[in-house]
């Protein structure tokens, strides 16, 4: 086992990756949305098989997967010299590198920078261009400078469509995969200013709108904000991995570049981008490749922003870091192979999860950078029913169903701890007894006599209604009748005690 | 070769005749076969629960149940509760600092496997009509379990003996590889997201039109079982809603002694409730809640 220490530990996590209501409440609820599961069910099943064919077509794609899992591995393992190492070359190269512990930390930082170098507009307010990035979505920051005068235009579609919508990301990689276009289609002619009235529903219709509407933003923001996709410790470069080319001209146009990047996106050398660059895109998008990639190292006079910021953000990655088995969600590339292939996360959308991290890595991740006990993220782990799928399609070889399993454990203890052992509910009574009963065949056999009354009470056509936990199973399944009496019991009397 | 049964809680209590047919199989290859008189559950339920401390006498008891008797390999007629005692047993031994016992748990886990494993790897088992006289004149729709397929990596090994049954019509359903949404707990922690993936299962299932839906797993043969029992009841114009049969009854089933599927919507009682205490307890067991109607799998 190896220990990794980064210094006093800090707050848990803050933001947006904590659940608000239990899991099962909010799935429900999203449950019943046909249309957002009409639309998830076809998106998800589309990405599902472009991922298939173009993870088919690598012969080495399991050394590749474990490659890379052993990269992340090794990142965990010497972190904190890393980030000094990426801290120095970023410095050498005319960069600034700003240490954010929390949320809060990393807006403070950003919205400062923002206001030393975003003039205050006619409206009496600033605006800032946005490249998609999930860490700046976790920390909330498009709302914190909202409320201190700073306008955040996002410029990927799908999050322009969130962001028009007053809605929230549902997938990290396509927020807006809830949506259908002639949805996306009402937002624009609701949201637009000056978008043209005969807009129709075509995707390429409705690209060009955003195109338009976003151009001006580009040619006239003089700082962007993104986030980051990989940070190099050798040479203090930024990549941003992306579909559209947004990304590439708020990297390149503005004055002022910062970029917001959780501390676990560190790999060691430049090389290790071969890797992660086949990895990556086949695993998100379904792509060999993606269209655009960019890189930028420091300032380079004269060429692209002149004014470069990292804020290096925790906000509970080192919480997550001293978890030993818990470290390994730190590996996530933000990919969402996980939850493209997760049936529940098919079925709820990622709004159930309430977090920013949906899906089976945001299963795992909200509660481990918060703790479990932190709003409703306890009931997190508890989103799965353990197929495996998601383990089987992540490039980084995260084990999510043996971390959700252990992190159901953590919460067990954690509330017991608090609580004591009493068994809080039904179904934890029920496991107490059984636990007694299933640690010694004597006591199952004498549990099991029970049976042949039970075979009687009930009929061939089985047990369609009980009380209690046991209801939620029945409820939409109907119980089959008991055997008349127990394997073991027949055992016992047609072979003896052999 | 001696083969220790272990049977599993679920097959031990519920589905008696699973593990019946088990010891049928392997008898008829020439195998004895031994039933560890002390095993009781591989504890999976409590682990998957997140209750590590409750689970560890589970596991413990498994552990001894096996090493008290002499066999060359263990059989289960379950993929995850094999894969349970390779990936959690000594996850579980280790948490309650007990590495002795990890130890032991590998040992055993080691030498256990899934039933389709058992014939396919170490029984040499490769056609079930000629090997076994399995005989099955239905059509049959598989369903591979996550755990087996993802965590045993069993591949196609349930389903290349089903194929080789006589008279067995193997048909595939839509997205063969989906879970049915069991997962143990999580269908009564998260009812409603289960009974959602329960009824995609059931829609693709009677899609295909077969009379068995096939498993190698009790569990989630009990669980779609469920789904396609309550579709009957709701929607009792509905032809063809397969009734649920274990892999390993339809191996074991031979001309000579075929399994015969009586038909599911047989007359009610068969014995008539003897006190009028025990019937009031079957009407209400029996009864259907009144929130049924509104669709509870959708």
């Amino acid at each position: 086992m190896s220990v990794t220490h980064l210094g006093m530990p800090t707050v848990p996590g803050k933001g947006n990756i904590v659940e608000p209501s239990p899991f099962p409440q909010v799935a429900e609820l999203e449950l019943g949305k046909i249309q957002m599961r009409t639309n998830l069910a076809r998106a998800t099943s589309t990405i599902r098989g472009k991922r298939l064919a173009r993870v088919a077509e690598v012969p080495n794609w399991e050394e590749l997967r474990d490659h890379g899992s052993a990269v992340k591995t090794a990142v965990m393992d010497r972190l904190p010299e890393l980030l000094e190492q990426f801290e120095h070359n970023v410095t050498a190269r005319g960069g600034h590198v700003h240490w954010a512990r929390d949320a809060d930390e990393a807006n403070a930082i950003v919205a400062r920078l923002v206001e030393e170098h975003a003039p205050v507009l006619d409206t009496g307010r600033r605006e800032v261009i946005k490249v998609k990035s999930m860490a700046t979505q976790e920390i909330g920051l498009n709302e914190h400078l909202e409320e201190i005068g700073i306008d955040a235009y996002e410029t990927d579609l799908a999050e322009l469509i969130v962001q028009l919508g007053h809605d929230r990301p549902s997938h990290i990689l396509v927020p807006a995969i809830h949506r259908n276009r002639r949805e996306i289609r009402e937002i624009f002619l609701r949201e637009m200013p000056d978008v043209d009235p005969d807009l129709t529903d075509d995707p390429t219709a409705l690209a060009e709108a955003s195109r338009k509407h976003l151009r001006r933003k580009f040619l006239s923001t003089p700082v962007a904000v993104s986030g980051a996709n990989f940070g190099i410790a050798e040479t203090g470069t930024l990549s941003v991995v992306e579909s559209e080319g947004n990304g590439r001209m708020c990297v390149t146009l503005p004055e002022t570049l910062i970029t917001v990047m959780g501390i676990e996106k560190i790999l060691p050398r430049f090389a290790d981008l071969g890797t992660f660059m086949q990895l990556l895109p086949r695993s998100s998008t379904g792509e060999r490749m993606n269209p655009y990639t960019s890189f930028w190292t420091g300032v380079t006079p004269g060429d692209g922003p002149q004014n470069v910021h990292v804020v290096l953000l925790d906000n509970g990655r080192t919480r997550a870091l001293a978890d030993e088995h818990g470290r390994q969600a730190l590996h996530c590339i933000r990919c969402s192979a996980c939850m493209n292939v997760c049936p529940v996360y098919e079925r709820t959308g990622g709004h159930a999860y309430g977090s920013v991290y949906p899906g089976p890595i945001g299963a795992i991740l909200s509660p481990l950078l918060t703790g479990t006990d932190a709003g409703a993220n306890d009931t997190l782990p508890y989103a799965s029913s353990l197929c495996g799928a998601c383990y089987d399609a992540c490039p980084v070889k995260i084990d999510i169903p043996q971390m959700l399993v252990r992190l159901r454990n953590e919460d067990t203890e954690t509330k017991a701890r608090k609580t004591g052992r009493l068994p809080r509910t039904q179904l934890d009574a029920a496991l107490t007894a059984a636990s007694w009963v299933m640690s010694d065949g004597r006591r199952m056999a004498v549990a099991e006599k029970s049976l042949p009354l039970a075979h009687l009470l009930t009929g061939p056509e089985g047990i369609r209604s009980l009380p209690g936990v046991a209801g939620k199973w029945t409820h939409s399944r109907t119980l089959p009748q008991p055997p008349e009496q127990s394997f073991r019991s027949w055992w016992k009397k047609e072979r003896g005690t052999r | 070769m001696r083969i220790a049964l272990f049977a599993t809680c679920i097959v031990d209590a519920m589905y008696p005749d699973v593990a019946k047919a088990t010891v049928r199989i392997l008898e008829r290859l020439g195998h004895e076969v031994v039933f560890p008189a002390g095993q009781a559950c591989c504890g999976q339920m409590h682990i998957n629960s997140g209750k590590f401390r409750e689970a560890y006498p589970v596991v413990r008891n498994h552990v001894e149940a096996f090493e008290a008797e002499d066999w060359d390999h263990a059989v289960a007629p379950s993929g995850s509760c094999v894969a349970s005692l390779g990936h959690q047993h000594p996850m579980i031994a280790e948490h309650n600092d007990d590495p002795e016992l990890s130890a032991r748990a590998s040992a055993v886990a080691s030498r256990t496997y899934e039933l389709a494993q058992l014939l396919t790897d170490v029984l040499g088992v490769t056609d079930a009509a000629a090997q076994l006289g399995s005989y099955f004149p239905y059509s049959v729709v598989h369903h591979s379990s996550c755990h087996g397929m993802r965590l045993l990596r069993l591949g196609d090994r349930q389903l290349d003996l089903l194929r080789s049954v006589e008279g067995a019509t193997v048909v595939e359903p839509e997205h063969p590889d989906a879970c049915c949404g069991f997962g143990g707990t999580f269908s009564v922690k998260n009812p409603q997201v289960s009974a959602a993936m329960l009824s995609d299962k059931v829609d693709a299932l009677v899609t295909t039109g077969a009379s068995v839906c096939s498993g190698g797993d009790a569990s989630c043969l009990m669980h779609i079982g469920g789904g396609l029992q309550r579709t009957r009841e709701l929607m009792p114009a509905q032809a063809g809603v397969p009734r649920t049969v274990h892999l390993a009854e339809i191996l074991a089933s031979t001309k000579e002694d075929p399994l015969v599927l009586e038909p599911l919507d047989a007359p009610a009682s068969r014995t008539p409730a003897r006190s009028s205490r025990a019937s009031r307890l079957r009407a209400t067991l029996r009864s259907t809640p009144t929130d049924r109607t509104t669709g509870a799998l959708r």
